[in-house]
């Protein structure tokens, strides 16, 4: 009986249809985020930057506070926390060394100073703890308007720098050998990325972002290594984890992110256990692999 | 595929002309009025001590670094950076698990990894095959990068690097890290290639055995002066003790050379297997190498 209360706190699909029209917003900005989520976790992953976006998002976290407080409104703030975060990280730590550390000292700032605007804002509570872990409160009109012009500037500058950024991602000094402006798209991808982030507190909350920004890619990743097929993956996992743990989360009381970010997860363990059996099987993609590979192992 | 025509209507330019090159830093002063040409289709090494500016020569040559005094010239045009006439290829890193490429996308950045956008051109599949075959990585074509040994990713490397049918390449310690068949594969690849296609190959190395028999002439730098000729003139103990102004001998031993005695002290952290003393010294076991020279 105990558990039973439990599994409906959790689960609850009383009324589904009248909440889903409800909840319409939320929705496609999930189905937004796991997009954005999916595409810009690649470069996080091959720029080895997962610490980094967990910096940048409590530093978004801080901004989102700090709207609150001041009434500048919680995206606008969370857009300026996330953005001067990311371009500090991105020009103080161009090597990865340096990042990780510029990363440590600005998070615990930027979640001290975002619990202290918590603290004095006077509002309601819910809202203040939806930052920290997410919120399934109907996001309105303007706010899914804001959303979604962001994730249309990230979408264009993705698609406009793919390639070089792959590049730079992959061999900074043969593609600054080759003319690619590798300084310079280090500063764009910071600030796609700090939008990106913005965004994602939204909804996922500061404390989870990792599992959109980085889950959905390091699954794909785990399955493929084409520059064409780990994008497409990527934002397939984003967008089930996305869409999937809203419509679980819409009938219970339960915040929306445990929902998220078990389904990212359970993808990933998916994930991992394929490539486990794949290498155990031998599959490894070579032709011809007994004539080609031994061949220059047996002098070594 | 071989565009030698196109290089001879270039006027014959050589592919790299350094006059009176001086680089500083600081009061530091790395080389001093050198003058080198490379003509197409030549094999230079250029050799010296860690410190002795070797990377930054290259550094010049890609319009990374400006020089303190003289001119550069590649294909008889300035230099600019991110010069399509100059192919490059880096010392052996190995890439990480995350890296979302296969030999054919690694191969493919030479080809339009400069270019904005994402989608690639149709003639590009094409001209990757033709590539991969090239360096003989068509075997491991849609393999991905990360779980290529060395030499392979080397391979690749040079098969990027040959994407823009340079006029030059650039090798910057591409040996380092690799065992002795595979370098000798990664120099005789490049070996091959640039008397096919006639481009000029200037190659940084700290042990100039693998390319001993391949080299038209070396470049030796040291403690700001330099010297330029074949193997023969250069590698010898009177020359290299005139060049470091200290006593330095240079030994011959089964077909491999060794400079004994340079007095830097300065040594890169990667190459474990000589120390101050012992400049080009190899230190493999010479059975392993004839095992090498039977493939």
């Amino acid at each position: 009986m105990h558990l039973t209360d439990l599994w409906n706190q959790i689960f609850d699909f009383t009324d589904y249809g009248q909440l889903l029209v409800l909840l319409r917003n939320s929705v496609i900005a999930g189905a937004v985020l796991g997009l954005l989520g999916g595409l810009i976790g690649v470069f996080v992953m091959s720029r080895d930057m997962a610490f980094a976006v967990h910096g940048i998002s409590e530093l978004s976290f801080a901004g989102a506070s700090a709207g609150l407080l001041l009434g500048v409104g919680v995206v606008q703030g969370s857009i300026i926390g996330s953005l001067v975060a990311a371009l500090l990280i991105g020009v103080l730590g161009s090597r990865a060394r340096d990042r990780n550390s510029v990363t440590a000292v600005l998070m615990p700032f930027g979640l001290g100073l975002g619990i202290l605007c918590l603290a004095l804002y006077p509002g309601r509570s819910a809202n203040k703890f939806g930052l920290l872990t997410g919120q399934i409160v109907a996001i309105d009109d303007p706010q899914i308007g804001w959303l979604i012009a962001i994730a249309v500037v990230v979408l264009i500058g993705l698609a406009i720098v793919w390639r070089p950024l792959t590049f730079a991602s992959i061999d900074a000094d043969v593609a600054a050998a080759r003319g690619v402006p590798v300084r310079a798209l280090s500063i764009v991808f910071m600030l796609l990325l700090g939008l990106t982030v913005a965004v994602s507190v939204q909804i996922v909350g500061a404390l989870l972002v990792l599992s959109i920004l980085v889950t959905p890619a390091a699954a794909a990743l785990k399955l493929s290594s084409s520059p064409l097929v780990v994008p497409l993956l990527s934002v397939a996992f984003g967008v089930t984890s996305m869409v999937g743990g809203i419509l679980l989360a819409l009938g219970g009381s339960v915040p929306i992110s445990p929902y998220v970010t078990t389904i990212s997860f359970a993808i990933y363990v998916v994930c991992r256990i394929i490539a486990g059996a794949r290498r155990r099987r031998g599959v490894s993609g070579r032709r011809m692999p007994v004539a080609a590979v031994p061949r220059e192992e047996v002098a070594a | 595929m071989i565009d030698l025509q196109s290089r001879e209507g270039a006027g014959g330019a050589p592919a790299l002309e350094l006059r009176g090159a001086t680089l500083r830093f600081d009061r530091r002063t790395l080389w001093n009025g050198l003058d080198l040409e490379v003509k197409p289709g030549e094999f230079i090494a250029v050799l010296g001590a860690n410190g002795s500016g070797k990377t930054s020569l290259l550094r010049v040559i890609l319009g990374r670094q400006k020089l303190s005094a003289g001119e550069v010239r590649v294909g008889g045009e300035p230099v600019t950076a991110g010069n399509p006439r100059i192919g490059y290829v880096p010392q052996q890193k190995l890439a990480d698990e995350g890296t979302p490429l296969r030999a054919r996308d690694l191969v493919g950045l030479g080809i339009d990894g400069r270019t904005w956008g994402f989608l690639p051109s149709r003639a590009k599949r094409a001209k990757v095959d033709r590539l991969l075959a090239d360096v003989g990585a068509t075997a491991y074509a849609d393999v991905p990068v990360a779980t290529l040994s060395g030499g392979e990713q080397q391979r690749l490397r040079i098969g990027q690097a040959l994407a823009s049918d340079p006029d030059l390449l650039l090798a910057d310690e591409p040996l380092a890290s690799l065992d002795l068949a595979n370098q000798r594969a990664v120099s005789e690849l490049i070996d091959r290639h640039r008397r096919q296609r006639g481009f000029g190959v200037l190659f940084v190395t700290h042990d100039v055995n693998p390319v001993l028999g391949m080299v038209d002439r070396v470049l030796y730098l040291a403690g700001g002066r330099f010297k330029v000729g074949t193997p023969d003139e250069v590698l010898r103990s009177e020359v290299l003790s005139d060049l470091y102004g200290s006593p330095v001998d240079v030994l011959r031993a089964r077909g491999r050379i060794i400079v004994v005695g340079t007095p830097d002290g300065g040594h890169a952290p990667h190459d474990e297997h000589h120390d101050a003393g012992h400049q080009e010294v190899c230190d493999h076991d010479p059975e392993a190498e004839t095992q090498a020279v039977a493939l």
